[in-house]
């Protein structure tokens, strides 16, 4: 028997790793694994949720982010690879045409 | 069970999550995130999300994370530099990220009585675990949705394969 709050306080400790991670970073390619991060934390709350309420719609919206989880990795990730290509590099800090 | 289940697949996703935050090379953030995924499949498994536990595996730490690896390699990037906007980052991002996690879970722990236990995944309740009744779920109530994450998908790829192309 665990609480469900033990759950929700895991998923909030990884979602803060994750901002922190997101703010920290200065790679893009570490920044977006970090966003995946804070994807997996919220998903872990749906499942807790969908399991205390005795719901099965919580598990469908999990579904559903991991399928957008999915299809935003590929298209960020092919921005990544034509931002590489066209700036030969991947700090975040020296990729600021829209800055000035 | 469940609590030793918790304890020890809720520590070793802390501990990759930390590994994540604290390595410098993209590769060893991603190989971590894939330990948070696995011990997170072992977490919704003891929740009783048996379906969901497979499908963390096999598309996020499977198919997603070969996708970060690959484009790892790709780039060949290396350590990541300390620069004047790093300085910055760290004094907004950790003391940001701290009160967001005091926040939430001063919110669930003050709110514990209201919420219930958990039992580990088999006999949790007659629906919540059954396949079936997510399909069931899937294809009948959230047909349109369903029918339009295959478009995303759709969308995506031709996205991904446009962007990625090398100029004419």
């Amino acid at each position: 028997m665990v609480p469900t709050a033990y759950y929700l306080v895991l998923a909030a400790m990884l979602f803060s790793i994750g901002i922190a991670a997101f703010l920290i970073k200065r790679n893009v390619i570490t920044i977006f694994i970090s966003i995946e991060l804070m994807l997996n934390a919220v998903n872990l709350t749906f499942v807790a949720f969908a399991h205390m309420w005795h719901q099965v719609s919580g598990q469908i919206f999990v579904f559903f982010v991991m399928v957008v989880a999915a299809a935003e990795a590929a298209v960020g990730l092919a921005i990544i690879l034509s931002i590489f290509r066209t700036r030969q590099t991947l700090n975040v800090d020296e990729i600021d045409l829209m800055k000035s | 069970m469940q609590l030793a289940l918790f304890i020890v697949f809720g520590a070793l996703a802390l501990g990759g999550a930390l590994n994540l935050l604290l390595q410098r090379h993209p590769i060893y953030s991603a190989l971590s995130l894939v330990v948070v995924m696995m011990s997170l499949a072992v977490l919704y498994w003891s929740l009783g999300a048996e379906f969901l536990a497979a499908a963390q595996v096999i598309v996020y730490s499977g198919a997603i994370m070969v996708l970060f690896v690959f484009v790892i390699m790709l780039l060949n990037a290396g350590k990541e530099e300390q620069t004047q906007g790093s300085r910055a980052a760290y004094s907004v991002g950790f003391p940001g990220a701290a009160a967001i996690f005091c926040l939430l879970s001063f919110v669930f722990l003050s709110e514990r009585g209201s919420l219930q236990s958990t039992n580990i995944g088999g006999d949790l309740s007659s629906a919540v675990d059954n396949i079936a009744v997510l399909s069931a779920m899937l294809f009948t109530r959230q047909l349109l949705p369903f029918e339009v994450t295959s478009v995303l998908i759709l969308v995506a790829i031709l996205g991904a394969v446009v962007l990625a192309r090398r100029e004419q």
